[in-house]
Parts: C-alpha cells; structure tokens; sequence
C-alpha cells in the first residue's frame, strides 16, 4: 500500500478500486431523493435489484461454494 | 427520443471554478449545471439504455453494472479531488434538467448543509480479517486421535475432552476476532468525525478465503489522515489475529444519504 510507513496512502487509480468495495458504497450510500426522481426508481428497490443481480451473476461465474459466511444480504 | 439526465453529483457553485473534461456513463461528456447556489454534475444518458425498464433488466447483468458503477465512481473521484462535492446514490436519473433543478432546488438548504459538514473531510475504509494463523491455533476435531485406535483404547474420556478443548477453543478464537473488531471499531471511531458499519462481504463476493469481521467507514478530517493509516498500521500490530486493511480515500458516499433521509421528513 504505502511507499513510506505511517504515512497516507497514495490514492488507487480510480478503476483499480475493488468492485465489492465500490458497490458497497455505490449501491448503499451517496444521496437519494425520495419522490422526486421522474423515473420513479426507487432506492430500495434498486438496491435489492443491483445486489440481487450480483449474488446470483457472481455466484453463476464461481464454482459451488465454500461455506461463505452468510453475511451478504443487507 | 429526448435524453435523460444522470446525475453524479452536487457541490457549492463558488467551488466549482473550471470542470476538466470528464467522460461519465457511456462516455457522454459530464457538463455542470447550475441551481440556485449549487452545482450538479450530470450527463445525458439515453431512456433506451437508462430509462426504468431498461434500467432494471440492465441492472441484473454484472457486466454492465460494473461499467456503470465504474464511470459514475470515475467522474465522482475525478471531481472530488478538485472540491467538496456531496455524491449521488448511483442511478439518480431525471427525466429532463427542468425536473431535475426543481428536485434539487427543493432540498438546497440540506445539500449546502450537508456539504459544509464534508468540507476539508475525506472518506476512509477500514476492513477486519480473521488470519488463517488465528485459526490455525483452533485445532479442528480431524486432529482427535480416531477412537477405533487401539493404542487409544481406554481414552475414549482423553479423546472426548480433547474434542471439547477443541470446539471451546475455536469458539474462543471466533469470540476474541470478534471482540478484536470491535476494539478496533471503538479506537478509530474515537479519531472520526462520524463512522458507518457496512455489512461484512461475503468471501464469495470479494474473493477472499478470510473471513471478513469488520467492513467500516471513517470520516476523517484533512489534516488528521495521516495520523489515521498510522493507527490503522498500530493497531493491526497490536491484533495479530486480524489483518486490517486501510482503503481509500474515497468520495464520501457513506456520509450522505441517512443525514438527508432523516431531515428531509
């Protein structure tokens, strides 16, 4: 991580930033506008929708699995 | 078909000086638009690709929301070194820029609340992981030696307390992972200005056989950053049983939404 110890950390390159990491945040924070939105997507339903498309893509791309902890649902 | 808007983010208008050239989703170009003291970064998307059908059938495809995700988080990372922006919750989209400045006009007094909370603070992440080593000192029950043994003949009593050592032994490791992620939460959440809990990853998801026991962010201020990752460092020292991992620093994506949720009753 870090060239000099104790130090800040150099700032990832945006598209190295791990996808997981990403979409924690993406998908979880960042403001929503209730309401409002013409399109009417509405921020529950697309976090259920993003996070259920992940599991199952990510899932389909592994080999059956490991006992991951069952932690991933939010 | 008219465009829709897709917006990355907002900032106070007297920050935004001159926008470099960012390319956003689909790579239409990101232009500001300004609404009544604040900024927005947007860009057209089409209704086709972007609209809510589309949207929700495009959001079940990994691929493209790994592309989406990354262009939003591009532009949001780009523009967040250059000012204080508050970022949107991905896939805010708006029919036209006149829908989208009335919205935004609505809620202008917490945006520019929110953003003076974020001036000269950074996002960081931190992330607990019990080590292989830590389990490794909880031997599994296969170690028993096997009851038919018959050299182990009349220890079926030393066969069974080993078994018990062993389960008590690795609940105790499980137990003080645990407790080590929470001392560590409490220290750095001393030094932050304000913290959130995210979900541990699942190992299938981030590609770790580890598991995760702690997937935190920090807001930090500016100046104290450097302190931070030293006691992000110190601290993994003095848990061996974790290995502890300094991400960032990110756009503050996970001090936004909640604040504006409650206000905005």
């Amino acid at each position: 991580m870090a060239a000099t110890p104790a130090r800040q950390p150099a700032r990832l390159p945006a598209e190295r930033v791990s996808l997981v990491d990403l979409l924690d945040r993406v998908l979880a924070g960042g403001v929503v506008i209730t309401g409002e939105i013409t399109l009417s997507v509405a921020d529950v339903d697309l976090v259920v929708v993003s996070l259920r498309a992940l599991l199952s893509s990510v899932s389909a791309l592994l080999p059956p699995d490991d006992g991951a902890p069952g932690e991933a649902e939010r | 078909m008219a465009d829709a808007i897709w917006v990355y983010a907002l900032a106070e208008r007297s920050g935004v000086t001159a926008l470099p050239r960012l390319a956003g989703v689909a790579g239409a170009p990101v232009r500001p638009v300004g609404t009544d003291g604040l900024t927005a970064l947007v860009s057209n998307v089409t209704l086709e690709e972007f609209g809510e059908e589309a949207l929700r059938r495009n959001l079940e495809d990994l691929a493209w929301l790994e592309a989406v995700a990354r262009a939003h988080h591009g532009v949001i990372d780009a523009a967040a070194r250059l000012f204080t922006l508050l970022p949107m919750r991905l896939a805010t989209v708006y029919s036209g820029e006149a829908a989208m400045v009335a919205s935004l006009t609505a809620h202008a007094a917490q945006f520019r609340a929110a953003l003076e909370r974020l001036r000269s603070r950074t996002e960081w992440g931190v992330k607990a992981y019990v080590t292989p080593a830590a389990r490794d000192q909880a031997p599994g029950p296969s170690q028993a030696t096997p009851a038919g043994n018959p050299e182990a003949a009349d220890s079926g009593l030393a066969y069974l307390r080993r078994r018990r050592d062993a389960l008590s032994a690795s609940r105790d490791s499980a137990r003080s992972a645990a407790q080590g992620a929470q001392a560590v939460h409490a220290e750095l959440e001393r030094d932050a200005v304000d913290s959130r809990l995210h979900p541990p990853q699942s190992a299938q998801l981030s590609g770790r056989p580890e598991s995760m026991v702690l997937n935190a962010a920090y807001l930090i201020d500016d100046d104290q950053a450097a302190g931070f990752a030293a006691a992000v460092e110190a601290l993994g020292e003095r848990h061996p049983r974790l290995r502890l991992e300094l991400t960032g620093p990110w756009p503050p994506y996970s001090f936004t939404a909640e604040e504006l949720e409650q206000e905005g009753a």
